[in-house]
């Protein structure tokens, strides 16, 4: 049993690692702010959740879990809720989302 | 071992970002790199099993300095002003001073070395003696509170001086307006046209706060204390003038109280002290406040924790406040 929640754990963390470097990578190589919040905010949210859940198997049923429970209820509500104040900052700021294909490395604007 | 790398590694973040900021020409972007820095320092304290020192960092350098610096930004300008000359004076000056330091770590002990001064001196007699004199599991705080309780009133006296000096130098009225500098239109109190961060924030405030009294009365059982307690609860009303404009948090803690809550920290703090003084004790010597030395213990440091938390509060909150009134004179 403690084999089974430890491989699934630490699928959970791996899982977590790859969302979190997958969203560094966007969040350097993408062409513009919008598509590089959409790579970090994966970051904030699957790569967090991922790693918060594998750690959460790691504890067990103890207070811990609990804790991490809240840290992952206030993550969720408070991780979309930056990249939308973000967004619509930029947006009243005046920079438009562009349309159609960039190529990488092309507009950084 | 892993402790050791991951602490390299976070070692190494710091010192890029400190090159960052120092690269970087856009102030906003130097405020925000300055808020991570603290942030790893803080994972860095809690590598070294600092959890106190570290919660303190994640408030204060990260949370509240970054808000306090960002509203200096919107006095300012957000752009660095170019044209230093001396740059080679200041190069030679940081190179020295940088090898003066690394020639210093030649002589300190090594990390995690039991022979070093500091587990040498007083530091054992207080974690042996703190279960025997004052009974709580969280040493930091006996230390904090109790032991070096002379420390400790010094330090919020600092914080009382300092929080007195910024009122002073930021609520002087000017009565000639800046060319570059707008009023604020009503409509832009606050984040009335952000739906989402409003709904959100209003919910959390709450939680934010009942945090902070939860960091502040359990710093004798788990890290915390006034001071972090202090900078959590001065957040969460930092939060609520930035959801709601400033004149709302003004009229939920006007100026007058926040001026009362300074003082009055620093005056409980005081005031305990000289109880023990009265009851036939040293000045901060707690045991005689009560019929058992140990629940007099307790009581003391619950107590001064609490002028510590008041004072810091009112002093964030105030200086957040003048800031805030800099910006529509």
């Amino acid at each position: 049993m403690t084999t089974v929640i430890d491989i699934l754990s630490w699928v959970f963390l791996t899982g977590g690692g790859l969302f979190v470097f997958i969203g560094g990578l966007g969040a350097l190589r993408m062409p513009n702010l919008y598509t590089r919040m959409h790579a970090a905010s994966l970051t904030d949210t699957m790569g967090a959740v991922l790693v918060l859940v594998g750690i959460m198997l790691q504890a067990g049923l103890t207070l811990a879990t609990i804790k991490l429970a809240a840290i992952l209820l206030f993550l969720l509500l408070t991780s979309p809720t930056a990249s939308n104040a973000l967004a619509s900052a930029a947006i009243l700021s005046g920079l438009q989302p562009q349309e159609g294909t960039v190529r990488p490395g092309g507009a950084s604007e | 071992m892993i402790i050791i790398l991951f602490g390299i590694f976070l070692l190494a973040l710091t010192v890029i970002t400190a090159l960052a900021i120092v690269q970087s020409e856009s102030l906003f972007a130097a405020v925000i790199l300055t808020g991570i820095f603290s942030l790893l320092m803080a994972a860095n304290f809690f590598l070294l099993d600092a959890a106190d020192v570290a919660l303190t960092e994640a408030a204060i350098g990260a949370g509240v300095s970054t808000v306090l610096f960002l509203g200096a930004l919107a006095l300012t300008g957000e752009q660095e002003r170019s044209g230093s000359k001396n740059r080679l004076l200041a190069l030679g000056v940081v190179t020295i001073t940088t090898l003066i330091v690394i020639y210093a770590t030649f002589d300190k002990p090594r990390f995690g070395d039991p022979a070093a001064p500091v587990h040498q001196h007083v530091g054992p007699w207080y974690l042996e003696k703190t279960p025997e004199l004052i009974d709580i599991p969280n040493a930091v705080t006996a230390v904090l509170a109790s032991f070096r309780g002379y420390d400790t009133i010094g330090e919020v006296f600092v914080v009382l001086t300092a929080g007195i000096g910024v009122l002073f130098l930021l609520s002087a009225r000017t009565t000639a307006r800046p060319e570059n500098m707008q009023p604020p239109k009503e409509s832009h109190q606050g984040l009335r046209h952000y739906l989402v961060p409003r709904v959100v924030g209003r919910m959390l405030i709450p939680f934010i706060f009942l945090f902070g009294l939860y960091v502040q009365f359990h710093g004798d059982y788990g890290p915390g204390g006034g001071f972090q307690a202090g900078a959590i609860v001065a957040a969460s009303i930092i939060l609520y003038a930035l959801l709601e404009g400033e004149e709302a948090a003004l009229r939920a803690l006007p100026m007058r109280v926040l001026q009362w809550l300074i003082a009055g920290g620093a005056l409980l703090y005081g005031a305990i002290g000289v109880m023990g003084m009265l009851l036939g004790g040293n000045f901060l010597d707690y045991s005689v406040l009560a019929s058992d030395p140990i629940a007099g213990q307790h009581i003391g440091i619950i107590l001064i924790e609490l002028g510590v938390g008041i004072t810091v509060t009112g002093v964030l909150l105030s200086v957040f406040h003048a800031f805030a009134a800099r910006g529509k004179v």
